[in-house]
């Protein structure tokens, strides 16, 4: 009963280090609210009033989930999510 | 490899004549537009070695984002060959090489060297660019020194 959640850098310190963490959940945001309850914090960074934050990307199964139906993207056994920062900038 | 581990303590960009050129190049080239990159290296060295162009996805002269796709492949890729970012650049191409207030928003890798060249004054051509060096973490911004070094001769010949 398990999603594997490939963490980036920044955000393991709330993993205790672990590049890759196991969670559930029906959707992506059960199992963003089933992660903040072994690591607290982690949420916050992903999500804000209800939707994925700007600054962060999310992929299910290497789609991203922008894509698919955002936050509410349905997620289940054996699926891959991978979280990564954006990389982006600029002048402006 | 002992002069390495002190470069890496002190905090300075150490980076080849060839990967410190090849990032003003496609700087140049993509003028008007902001370009990016990253420099990839073995993990844990902080050595730039693998000189990785990518698309400005906002093609724009003030902003720049990695697409999407190609983000997730870039890391997979680093991630499969136990590399990380060692430099991530991009350049600003009407004001100086200082990280605006949405470079610094966006700043997640707190171990990368942050790279930034301004073609405001060379454009497409061969005048004077800015090539400077930070660390972004936690909002701060610290600039660091730039030492390049020239590999392909022998260290005596310069």
């Amino acid at each position: 009963m398990a999603i594997d959640v490939r963490i980036p850098t920044i955000l393991r310190t709330y993993t205790d280090g672990a590049k890759a963490v196991e969670g559930s959940g029906g959707t992506l945001d059960e199992l963003f609210t089933d992660l903040e309850s072994r690591h607290p914090g982690i949420r916050a960074r992903l999500v804000d009033g209800g939707s994925l934050r700007r600054f962060v990307n999310v992929y299910l199964n290497d789609e991203d989930v922008r894509f698919l139906d955002g936050i509410g993207t349905p997620v289940g056994d054996g699926d891959s999510v991978t979280i990564l920062p954006a990389v982006a900038g600029g002048s402006a | 490899m002992g002069s390495w581990r002190a470069v890496n303590l002190t905090r300075m960009l150490t980076i080849s004549r060839d990967l410190h050129d090849a990032i003003i190049e496609h700087a140049r080239r993509d003028h008007p537009d902001e370009a990016c990159g990253v420099i990839a290296g073995p993990a844990g060295t902080g050595r730039p070695e693998r000189f990785i162009p990518m698309l400005n996805a906002a093609r724009s002269p003030t902003f720049y984002e990695f697409d999407s796709a190609d983000l997730l492949r870039l890391y997979r890729e680093m991630d499969d060959r136990d590399e990380e970012p060692v430099v991530i650049y991009h350049s600003h191409t009407a004001t100086d090489a200082y990280p605006s207030r949405t470079d610094v928003s966006y700043a997640s890798e707190p171990d990368a060297h942050y790279v930034l060249v301004s073609t405001k004054d060379c454009g497409n051509g061969d005048g004077p660019v800015q090539f400077r060096s930070y660390r972004i973490v936690d909002g701060d911004i610290a600039e660091e020194p730039v030492r390049i070094v020239e590999v392909s001769k022998k260290p005596s010949a310069a």
